[in-house]
């Protein structure tokens, strides 16, 4: 018969570990005494690989951390309307001047520029590489009833789609418009599989591996223009972030050794963003 | 699938070039989950015994509700965690939101119904073999507990596993409390699903093999150690 008091050792000494584990686990972030902030972005900006390239050269500089958490741009507002971010990175221009309008951010600034490409099956049974207009484009895709893949989760790039969508005259409506609710990536992986069309930024696109059938088949109008804008956290709203460390970023991204590092990023030998902060 | 030798031979790649950044994740994967599961047991194991061992009112709508947890959503879960945690909810002080200290608290919600309602059910069936034997000793139903447990051991061995399976493959919750941050939250199953959003389904599926081999080596550990007391036991 076990004695319940060695039940109890067994489980005091199991506890122990437990909060031994739980000890190192929170003490491994913080065991060089390193400062850090909390960035809100957008899955474009981390699955294209730029953080990874322009973070080290600011930490290098600053002493600072950047933690990332990459969620669409709808989540990333709610992030940081709730006081869980420090900072914000995201391109939606109307929705973060509405930010700064509700009071969440006193400042919002340009930081730089990529553009939305329309992806689609090699074939091209729409058509749509011929359009002189983006706007023609998507009108070709609604009247082929070609399947067109939509992100459908709020992010950046899905109200953008919804703005062009609108742009040209098209209610996306039927079988063969299917909101995923998905992230960029995953969106892209669901078009390769279903021979869709999709409308994705070209960070994105450009380093993502699995392409199958997919081409990019219309680039290049101004309508397709995607900015991105990092905005400065209102202090009085949330006094506890790290609103010193945070305003280093933000003056960092905007000056001339951030624009240089965002320019000198590529995949594949191609830039991908283009800086675009006031002088 | 033509990405099958390469999931295999990137999932080589990976354990055999002790990959520091996948290191770091599969220490992060293995400390958070089990350490949720230790914590999840600690009170799970003592609630389902009490619950067998006891009768009050409401003690049906209880244990219903204790089995319907098991279902509950991971995302669910990580969404309530999140609320409490975030600076605007109740919890938000304690700054633990987008730390392995938030996803830890995630994963006790989702093991713990699994542990206590399966401990539950074992004991129960072993207090209602040994219940005369019990009482004639006089033990007192609070005394009873430690007992049933130890002698239900072997099989609270399964149900501690179950719950580990539940912790190390979920994704939904530590995604929402753990935000996936690269060499601070980011555990086997967020890198999973960011691989994939990359479109890097090799990589995605390798790491998948990954942790599948860990939870393999975890459960191979304590079925080891239940034969040797099974067979010490006779």
């Amino acid at each position: 018969m076990p004695h319940p008091s060695r039940i109890a050792l067994t489980a005091i000494g199991l506890l122990g570990l437990a909060l031994y584990a739980q000890a190192h686990a929170q003490g491994s972030e913080n065991e060089n005494g390193e400062q850090y902030i909390t960035l809100a972005s957008t899955t474009s900006t981390e699955a294209s690989g730029l953080f990874d390239a322009i973070i080290p050269k600011f930490t290098d500089k600053s002493g600072i951390a950047v933690r990332v958490v990459a969620v669409g741009t709808g989540q990333a507002f709610e992030i940081a309307r709730r006081g869980d971010a420090d900072s914000l990175l995201v391109h939606d221009t109307e929705g973060e001047e509405r930010f700064v309008a509700e009071g969440y951010a006193t400042e919002r600034a340009d930081v730089m520029v990529n553009d939305f490409v329309l992806i689609g099956p090699d074939g091209d049974p729409a058509g749509i590489s011929e359009a002189a207009s983006v706007a023609e484009a998507m009108q070709l895709i609604a009247e082929a009833q070609a399947p067109f893949t939509s992100r459908g989760d709020d992010s950046g790039t899905h109200r953008a789609e919804l703005r062009l969508w609108d742009a040209a005259g098209v209610e996306p409506d039927g079988k063969w418009y299917r909101e995923l609710g998905s992230g960029m990536g995953p969106t892209l992986n669901t078009a390769a599989a279903m021979e869709a069309y999709v409308m994705s930024d070209r960070a994105t696109w450009v380093a993502f591996e699995n392409p199958q059938d997919l081409a990019l088949l219309f680039e290049g109008d101004e309508a397709l223009f995607n900015q991105y804008g990092s905005l400065a956290i209102s202090e009085e709203r949330h006094p506890h972030l790290k609103h010193d460390l945070a305003g280093q970023w933000h003056a960092w991204l905007l000056s001339e050794e951030g624009q240089q590092a965002i320019a000198d990023f590529e995949v594949n030998g191609q830039q991908l963003f283009f800086p675009n902060a006031a002088e | 699938m033509p990405s099958d030798p390469g999931a295999l031979a990137t999932a080589l790649d990976l354990i055999l070039g002790l990959d520091p950044d996948l290191l770091g994740i599969v220490v992060l994967s293995l400390q958070v989950s089990l350490t949720a599961v230790v914590l999840a047991t600690l009170i799970g194991l003592p609630l389902g015994a009490a619950l067998a061992l006891w009768r009050f009112p409401g003690h049906a709508v209880v244990v219903v509700a204790l089995n319907a947890l098991m279902g509950l959503p991971p995302v669910v879960a990580g969404l309530c965690v999140y609320l409490l945690l975030s600076r605007a909810g109740p919890l938000g002080e304690l700054g633990l939101l987008f730390t392995p200290g938030a996803m830890v608290v995630a994963q006790v919600v989702l093991v713990l119904p699994i542990i206590a309602a399966l401990a539950r059910q074992q004991v129960l069936e072993l207090h209602q073999e040994y219940r005369e034997q019990l009482t004639s000793l006089g033990l007192s139903r609070l005394r009873m507990i430690p007992t049933l447990l130890w002698d239900a051991r072997l099989g609270l061995v399964t149900v501690v596993l179950a719950g580990f399976g539940r912790a190390s493959a979920e994704v939904g919750a530590v995604m929402i409390v753990g935000g996936n941050i690269d060499g601070v939250t980011r555990v086997m199953t967020t890198a999973i699903v960011l691989e994939t959003s990359k479109g890097n389904l090799p990589l995605a599926l390798g790491l998948g093999i990954v942790l599948l081999g860990l939870v393999a080596l975890v459960n191979a550990g304590a079925y080891l150690v239940g034969e040797t007391a099974r067979r010490r036991l006779g």
